[in-house]
């Protein structure tokens, strides 16, 4: 199969494969759906692992020319395995998938993800398993598909795709307010993506009176002259899509809510995959389609600003949780924000700190839902007043948990602490008080995270918990095993990661300073680069 | 790479004393695991099973065997008459846009110092481990832990960049967080360790701004490269440079016990004794002097932080001692004793005196290491004792001790050798190298120090450096007392327990460690015998290594520092401050020995209660009360108010107030949810492959 490689074909690939293992399911008895699920996944990840060194950062590709009544010639985009397949040839929508660095490690860390929460659900999920496994197939699908579709209208039905199986999951597994939590993760992402919709149709219409050509392409709509104004508002309205995605304060109140209700797959896929396409959509589209909008010192601003209010606020409300899992999700507030301050620092570091954090966040986020999904199926409780004493009788347990909230304060040589270091270095060139803001994320994540820690830990060990519960069995060591190792690996080994994020934000950061850049003072220039 | 250095520097050598505790690490950590997992179902640990031999051998055998190669590394490094720096870059770490970081080692004679004495002190205190932690059920752990620290702390010292500092700056504190709450079943201990991580935390938010300041200026995290760009870029008392030196200075005021952040230091005692003396007395909380020394160039280049650190020093010195004199806890005395010695080598360092404060580091890592393994010496005999006559008593408390030097005599001649070591009285390791500061202070008082120039908030150097004679030789004065108070009560007078007949001297792998260490406490100061002092000059012929042996080895270090300021008078030792400070430290231990009176003191369960300034003093001056209602308190109050008020109620309470104002959409939803979900997925899934298939032909066509 030469060339399954370096075609589209290994994509669309990776976009079937979970669909169809999704209707493989059904045809299975119940108690069997896990291991066709298993199966499916572990294909799917093996097919996808050779694409890190099959795709090369720098790669070129020639979309193919398009013949009919909007003919145009072919174009070279730096993407690798691209295509442009007509769909809707009339509207400009085509069948466009494609693969750059940042899509290349983030369909990694959704694919890689899958496998572990299949065994992450294995006992957890009793009910109904054919369809739990079914959903959660497709939506890795939508999620694979969000971050390799070049068309604005493909990625507008997977980042679509993707809502409703997330729905089914917290709403049907969930806890006791399932049903709240999913009508609100519904109504909250709706709401922005709805915005988001228009913003497209408006930027493609823009683009259609401005050159005549008709396309949704994501190249095609780079360069669109926009005023001001019409910026300002097109990017408000991605903007807020993504910044509920991400999530920013203040439309972050879903995410607790639905991290504390989902089953521990559905918080993994939450933490682990759903939050980055908030930041991918403000790198990959916001940031680069109205590029004097996101460098208005009034946006910037603002976006710091709240980046930096996450990063705080975030990390306090954390402390003085009582439930684990909301705990853990006003962590993914505090980590994300960073995020949301490396990318509007606009510097080469931070950028790319923003992307690390980001890839590092999918890691130990769901490593500690994992951890505490084993914990309630061993003590039904999310409670942390009714842990403690865990240190004796998990100690297997404990000791992953111990690495996994090391890594999330950002210990070095584990895998968040490369994102903070570059973010905060870079943000500092730019954006000192910011940077200094943001800093103090560092002492905070320490507050929090070593609180849950003693407590779940410490005092000693009620009888009962002594004797009748098991320590990590052989499947949830499988499953977190790869997390640990992975985890030192980005801490020690960043660089195997870096070159794929480079050339990608470098790019993009091309893009966004290159324009104003006439207009700013030669210090702020300075400054930004 | 310097030419010809290849054969002078090894680079696998290095990364084997770095690599060794690692590995020794992971051995103890294997053995750790199958105890926790014997501990968990019930069982009463085997002292003989292979999981509690192991770390004897593997734990204290890793860091001799890094203890060996250092040293012979540093005899080669010396021979090939080499002062400059050597770089050996194993990896890259973080290359990101101008910025290059690599996992690199610096060897140079202040990195070869610090490894010599992180592996050596270390190794000992491995041993003496075997003895005082063998019988505890988590003994594999408590080596693994011991073994992490030795590997962070030579990252820390060896690493030849800010980053790679910082990995082993965060890496200590990790084992030390978790070697304080090492009886974990303790809630006190437990919150012990997470205070200590997070007051560290923050001071570590200031080196991690200090280090972005400071890229963003030179564009490089390198020692070598920073201190050969920060000239050519930062004019003297530039204000970019002194923010820089003061945010690094607050990294330092964490990890090095100076105020504001001391607070965590004391309570960092509730680890294993042991712990104390290795990581909370002679290593990790040096490492902030040793941080200021490694940048003695930006140090040099912002005079006013320069005295901002030497102030903080001083105070902090002085401060810690007050606390010191009135503290009943045997292992706070040594706390406070720390943070105020601390103190000494961070007011070295502060005036520019690199070499004083590195040779103090050095001294006190003897005889600070040496007390706390005594005073550990002193609780096991203790705890034994009232095992055997079956008390509860406070086994640390001195109201509860004395008289135990006819039960232990090894112990008391080590303590007594180390006191008069830290009280400065001549000829004990702490006399040359606490006169080398205290000295420094006084030559600054009278304009020969560089810094004697600088000038902060309009007041001239000089002033300041008197200022800080002042305060230091006080604290010399109380550090005398409270020392001679801790022999007195522990050692003379009778047992107030009434315990004499069950008191043993400790076994010998308890009293071997002891009494290398004390008789590094008596000679450790002729490291660095200063000829042309007055009354120092005296001991010259018992110099080690020659005169000044420790100066010679660490100029080249500072040296380019020293270039950057403009030539100071020529000094003038006299022997006056020299016969002060020996003056100081008699008075100070009279005082205690004539003023004192053990046999007066009732035990701790039956002790009245502290009145007036004793009272202060017992409770350190409310300290940690103030910071509680001034920091955590409020602190918990607004998340509180965070979560409950903005996010509960105001976010929510419009987000739920739109979700009720579409009723419609919410009853559909409802539905779609109520039952039917097998179908519904069926349709969903049908419908994403009817959209595949649809693509498919769209394939076909195109």
């Amino acid at each position: 199969m030469d060339g399954f490689y370096t075609s589209h074909w290994i994509v669309t690939t990776l976009l079937a494969l979970p669909v169809l293992g999704s209707a493989l399911v059904f045809l299975v008895p119940e108690t069997r759906a896990r291991v066709v699920a298993l199966i499916v996944s572990l294909l799917e990840l093996g097919l996808a692992i050779p694409l890190f060194w099959t795709v090369s950062p720098t790669a070129t590709c020639r979309v193919p020319g398009i013949l009919g009544p909007l003919a145009w010639g072919p174009k070279v985009v730096p993407l690798a395995n691209c295509t442009a397949i007509p769909w809707l040839p009339d509207w400009g929508i085509f069948y466009r998938v494609g693969l750059d660095g940042l899509s290349l490690v983030l369909v990694l860390l959704a694919v890689g993800l899958l496998p572990l929460m299949v065994l992450g659900s294995w006992t957890y999920i009793q009910r109904r398993q054919r369809t739990f496994y079914a959903m959660l197939l497709l939506l890795t699908t939508g999620v694979i598909g969000v971050f390799v579709a070049f068309d604005l209208f493909l990625f507008y039905v997977f980042w679509e795709m993707m809502l409703i199986p997330m729905y089914f999951l917290i709403g049907i597994w969930g806890g006791e307010r399932r049903i709240y939590a999913a009508v609100k993760f519904f109504l909250y992402t709706t709401f922005g993506s709805l915005l988001m919709l228009v913003a497209i149709l408006v930027l493609v219409h823009r683009t259609w009176r401005a050159t005549g050509v008709l396309s949704f392409h994501y190249f095609d709509l780079l360069h669109t002259p926009l005023t001001l104004e019409q910026q300002l508002w097109l990017f408000a309205a991605f903007a807020l899509a993504f910044a509920i995605k991400v999530p920013i304060v203040p439309f972050h109140t879903w995410l607790p809510a639905a991290h504390w209700q989902a089953p521990t797959a559905g918080s993994v896929v939450l933490a682990g995959v759903l939050l980055k396409m908030g930041v991918y959509g403000l790198l990959r589209f916001a940031l680069p389609y109205f590029p004097d909008a996101a460098t208005h010192p009034v946006v910037v601003m603002v976006l710091l600003g709240l980046g930096v209010v996450g990063v705080i606020y975030g990390a306090w409300v954390a402390a003085v949780q009582e439930d684990a899992k909301r705990l853990v999700a006003y962590t993914s507030v505090a980590h994300l924000g960073y995020a949301v301050v490396g990318l509007f620092a606009l510097t080469t570091e931070s950028v790319q700190g923003a992307v690390v954090l980001m890839l590092a966040h999918g890691l130990s986020t769901p490593m500690l839902f994992f951890l505490l999904g084993m914990l309630y199926e061993r003590r039904h409780t999310y409670r942390i007043a009714d842990y403690g004493g865990l240190a004796t009788s998990l100690p297997l347990w404990s000791t992953a948990l111990v690495v996994a909230a090391l890594a999330s304060v950002g210990l070095p040589m584990l895998n968040n602490f490369v994102g903070e270091f570059l973010v905060l270095l870079g943000a500092a060139q730019a954006r000192f008080l910011y940077a200094v803001l943001a800093g103090t994320g560092v002492i905070l994540s320490a507050v929090y995270m070593l609180w849950l820690v003693q407590r779940a830990f410490y005092g000693p060990a009620p009888d009962a918990v002594r004797h009748h519960v098991t320590d990590m069995n052989g499947r949830e060591w499988a499953l977190v095993m790869p997390l640990i190792v992975m985890m030192v690996w980005m801490g020690v080994g960043p660089q195997s990661f870096l070159p794929p994020i480079s050339q990608q934000s470098r790019q993009t950061l091309e893009i966004v300073l290159e324009k104003p850049a006439a207009q700013k003072s030669a210090q702020e220039v300075a400054h930004a680069r | 790479m310097v030419a010809g250095t290849a054969e002078a520097v090894s680079a696998s050598w290095v990364a084997a004393i770095v690599l060794l505790p690692l590995v020794g690490f992971l051995l103890n950590g294997a053995a750790a695991i199958g105890t926790g997992q014997r501990a968990r179902r019930g069982e009463a640990p085997d002292f003989r099973h292979w999981t509690y031999r192991l770390p004897s051998w593997v734990g204290p055998g890793v860091v001799a065997a890094a203890f060996v190669l250092a040293v012979l590394q540093a005899v080669r490094y010396a021979r090939a008459d080499l002062h400059g720096p050597v770089i050996l870059r194993y990896f890259a770490w973080m290359p990101v846009g101008e910025l290059r970081v690599d996992a690199a080692a610096l060897i140079d004679p202040l990195s070869l110092l610090m490894t010599l004495v992180v592996t050596g002190v270390g190794a000992l205190i491995h041993v003496f481990s075997i003895g005082y932690m063998g019988h505890d059920p988590g003994y594999p752990r408590y080596m693994a832990y011991l073994n992490l620290f030795v590997f962070f702390m030579l990252v820390l010292v060896l690493g030849a960049s800010f980053p790679v500092l910082f990995v082993g700056w965060e890496g200590v504190g990790l084992c030390s967080y978790l070697l304080i709450g090492f009886w974990f079943t303790e809630k006190a201990n437990a919150d012990a360790g997470r205070k200590a991580f997070v007051v560290n935390r923050i001071g570590d938010v200031g080196f991690l701004v200090g280090m972005a300041l400071l890229f963003a200026h030179l564009g490089t995290l390198d020692f070598v490269e920073v201190a050969q760009r920060a000239p050519q870029i930062f004019a003297v008392g530039a204000p970019a440079i002194t923010a820089i030196a003061l945010f690094l200075f607050l990294g330092a005021t964490g990890k090095s016990a100076q105020i504001p952040l001391y607070v965590w230091l004391p309570d960092a005692m509730a680890g294993p004794t042991p712990v104390s003396a290795l990581i909370h007395a002679a290593t990790m909380v040096t490492a902030g002097v040793y941080m200021i020394a490694r940048n003695a160039t930006l140090y040099t280049l912002a005079p006013a932080a320069s005295l901002v650190v030497a102030l903080v020093g001083a105070l902090t010195a002085f401060f810690a001692a007050t606390i010191g004199t009135k503290q009943w806890d045997i292992k706070r005395v040594l706390a406070y004793s720390t943070v105020s010695q601390l103190g000494f080598m961070v007011a070295a360092v502060g005036m520019g005196a690199y070499v004083a404060g590195m040779f103090h580091l050095t001294t006190h890592a003897f005889f600070k290491a040496a007390l706390f393994l005594g005073s550990g010496a002193v609780i096991h005999a203790m705890h034994e004792a009232l095992h055997a006559v079956h008390r509860h008593e406070d086994a640390q408390d001195m109201r509860n001790m004395g008289g135990l030097r006819r039960a232990m005599p090894v112990t008391v001649a080590v303590m007594l050798v180390a006191t008069l070591a830290i009280a400065g009285i001549p000829p004990f390791a702490g006399f040359f190298s606490k006169d080398e500061i205290v000295g420094a202070a006084w030559l600054g008082a009278h304009g020969e120090l560089p810094l004697s120039r600088g000038e902060l908030f309009g007041v001239p150097g000089r002033v300041w450096l008197g200022f800080i004679w002042g305060t230091l030789s006080l604290a010399s004065l109380l550090t005398a007392f409270y020392m001679g108070r801790l022999l007195l009560y522990t050692f003379f007078g009778r047992n107030r327990l009434g315990l004499e007949p069950h008191l043993h001297e400790v076994g010998p792998s308890m009293r071997w460690p002891l009494a290398v260490l004390g008789g590094l406490s008596v000679v450790g100061g002729l490291l660095n015998v200063e000829p042309e002092v007055p009354v120092v000059g005296w001991f010259r012929a018992l110099a080690i290594g020659g005169p000044a042996a420790l100066h010679h080895w660490l100029a080249p270090v500072f040296a380019p520092a020293q270039a950057l300021t403009a030539p100071v008078p020529e000094a003038h030792p006299t022997a006056v401050p020299v016969v002060l400070a020996v003056a100081i430290g008699i008075v100070g231990l009279a005082l205690a020995f004539g003023l004192l009176r053990p046999d007066g003191l009732r035990p701790a369960a039956e002790a009245p209660e502290e009145r007036g300034l004793a009272r202060v003093l017992y409770r350190t001056w409310f300290v940690d009360e103030i910071y509680d209602a001034l920091v955590v308190r409020p602190v918990v109050a607004l998340a509180r108010l965070g979560d409950r008020l903005i996010d509960n109620r105001l976010i929510d309470g419009l987000v739920d107030g739109s979700a009720r104002f579409a009723q419609g959409l919410g009853l559909l939803v409802g539905r779609l949810q109520s039952g039917q979900v097998n179908t519904y997925a069926f349709v969903l899934t049908a419908g994403a492959l009817l959209v595949l298939v649809g693509m498919a032909l769209g394939f076909l066509q195109g």
